[in-house]
């Protein structure tokens, strides 16, 4: 069930009926689904988890386990695997802080040049501090990641490489078996991005032998706040928390304190119960389309896309459909990025403009800034038609 | 809905005038002399201006800014480059961002806002 028949699981869509939603890369609607299972949290068994032993305690601490075994399912790992997160950036800053605490001046993380700044700034950061370096691999002409690239700049000295497994900005995908194997090669971690992938391609972290995978709910039809942070089991064992407190332990004594096991001691403090529970919906709403089904829907729709706006802009993304997503930038010669989401939004066209959190992108590839179209499973080719007419006329306003 | 009240909206805000001051903005260039030089970012969006000052007597002579916007705030550093010309620091200072959408004459939106106003802000911070 996709495009116009997905729509009528979304309650937004009956309020704005011809809104063509196009910034799903920034963040996706919430269907009913998921906001019932919220909303149930709060009405039928609101309490505390893992604490009461009352009846509702115990109820809530079901749904949030439950919660994290259908994460869990969603990407092939174990429960124990899974930490519930704010979102994709703590999860990322979580690694960068603490993988890299015994770094030294010798070693080095290897990113790629398309990292959004949240796979980017909390490693340029830490290695501030502790003396490592970055290097950034390189991509071809055709906006792809060079894997001569990253080649020759992962080497025994590389201690991570982390990238993204979609471009937020490009909608390029990673070539993520070759990073990870050369990575693997070199005895590196591997960090995967995953923001921009949870809700469009199927992801198999074991398949993937991904050692961390980051992700966000609010850009997979679930709740703000939320996401999730995989990690392999042997690694989570001996990370160190980033936050201490309630919950994390197993014994404390004035003096000293011993952690609880994993996850739950990457877990201090009440979490977001209601938004765990509700990314535990929005995983099971996403495989119940079946996230196969989704990617050969977006797949065709990015293609309409691609030809139909092609002829209007120029875009800033691979060519090749099997290699990209629904995320669709493009620029105008002579027109702002700005000036254009402001007219398409005037004609119902909601989408993002300027440099997609990738600033240092957007200078690599010479530009200060791009529009972007994003595609979700309830996109629909009329969208891309208004799109593509709201495109027309801007350029028949600003480039006159 | 939007989308049933077609061109209005767009027209309101795309004046011919600032259209046509995006297209040809006025002072967009670099003064042959110069007191301050001083950048602007408006992190929204990324875009940068740079704004030089030139002054004689007390009194701004001669200005002139440098980079990419979108029309809005083309329009803007237009309009406000040409005001400031003649005034003293202390009466470029008092300009309100009232001021400044006022000159534009147009509805700016929330997200425009800082398009409108990075020019005079820009301005402001090299008198400071």
């Amino acid at each position: 069930m996709t495009g116009t028949a997905a729509k009528q699981h979304f309650a937004l869509f009956a309020r704005h009926p011809h809104l063509a939603y196009l910034d799903n890369a920034a963040s996706t609607q919430t269907p009913q689904a998921v906001v019932g299972a919220m909303a149930s949290y709060y009405t039928g068994y609101r309490a505390n988890i893992h604490r009461g032993v009352y009846e509702l305690s115990a109820l809530a601490t079901g749904r949030y386990e439950n919660a994290r075994g259908a994460l869990a399912r969603f990407i092939n790992a174990s429960a124990d695997e899974i930490i519930f997160t704010s979102g994709t950036t703590a999860g990322l800053n979580w690694l960068a802080l603490r993988l890299t605490q015994k770094f030294t001046s010798r070693d080095n993380v290897v990113l790629t040049r398309l990292e959004h700044h949240a796979n980017l700034v909390p490693w340029q950061q830490a290695a501030k501090e502790r003396g490592f370096s970055l290097r950034f691999v390189e991509l071809t002409p055709g906006y792809e990641i060079d894997l001569a690239s990253a080649r020759t700049l992962i080497d025994e000295n590389t201690k991570v490489v982390g990238f993204a497994l979609v471009s937020n900005t490009l909608g390029t995908i990673s070539p993520a078996r070759e990073l990870i194997a050369l990575a693997h090669e070199r005895g590196a971690l591997t960090i995967v991005d995953a923001a921009q992938a949870a809700a469009h391609l199927p992801l198999d972290v074991r398949d993937l032998e991904a050692d961390f995978v980051a992700f966000s709910g609010h850009k997979m039809y679930g709740p703000t706040g939320s996401g999730v942070l995989f990690g392999r089991r042997e690694h989570l064992r001996r990370l160190e928390p980033l936050f201490y407190g309630g919950e994390m332990v197993s014994h404390v004594t004035y003096e000293t304190a011993e952690w609880a096991g994993i996850p739950e001691r990457f877990e201090a403090g009440t979490p977001a119960i209601a938004e765990a529970i509700g990314l535990g919906a929005a995983a099971e709403f996403i495989t119940g389309l079946d996230l196969a089904a989704i990617r050969a829907h977006e797949t065709r729709l990015t293609e309409y896309a691609l030809e139909k706006v092609g002829k209007e802009v120029k875009i800033i993304g691979p060519a090749d459909i099997s290699r990209r997503t629904g995320v669709v930038s493009f620029v105008i010669k002579g027109a702002h990025p700005h000036d254009i989401a402001d007219i398409l939004d005037k004609h119902g066209v909601a989408v993002r403009a300027g440099h997609h959190c990738t600033m240092p992108l957007m200078r690599y590839l010479g530009l200060t800034g791009a529009t972007r179209a994003s595609l979700g499973v309830y996109s629909t080719a009329e969208d891309i038609d208004r799109l593509v007419e709201g495109v027309r006329y801007a350029k028949k306003v600003l480039c006159a | 809905m939007r989308l049933e009240l077609p061109h209005s909206e767009i027209e309101a805000v795309y004046k011919e005038m600032i259209l046509e001051l995006f297209r040809h903005p006025l002072n967009k260039k670099i003064p042959k002399r110069y007191d301050v030089k001083r950048r602007g970012l408006n992190p929204s969006c990324g875009d940068e201006i740079e704004v030089m000052i030139a002054w004689e007597e007390g009194k701004l002579s001669d200005i002139g800014h440098q980079g990419q916007g979108c029309a809005i705030s083309q329009a803007a550093a237009s309009l406000i480059t040409d005001y400031v010309k003649g005034k003293t620091a202390t009466e470029i200072l008092s300009i309100t961002n009232t001021d400044m959408i006022n000159m534009l004459g147009i509805p700016v939106s929330y997200t425009r806002i800082k398009c409108a106003l990075l020019c005079l802000s820009t301005i402001q911070d090299a008198l400071t």
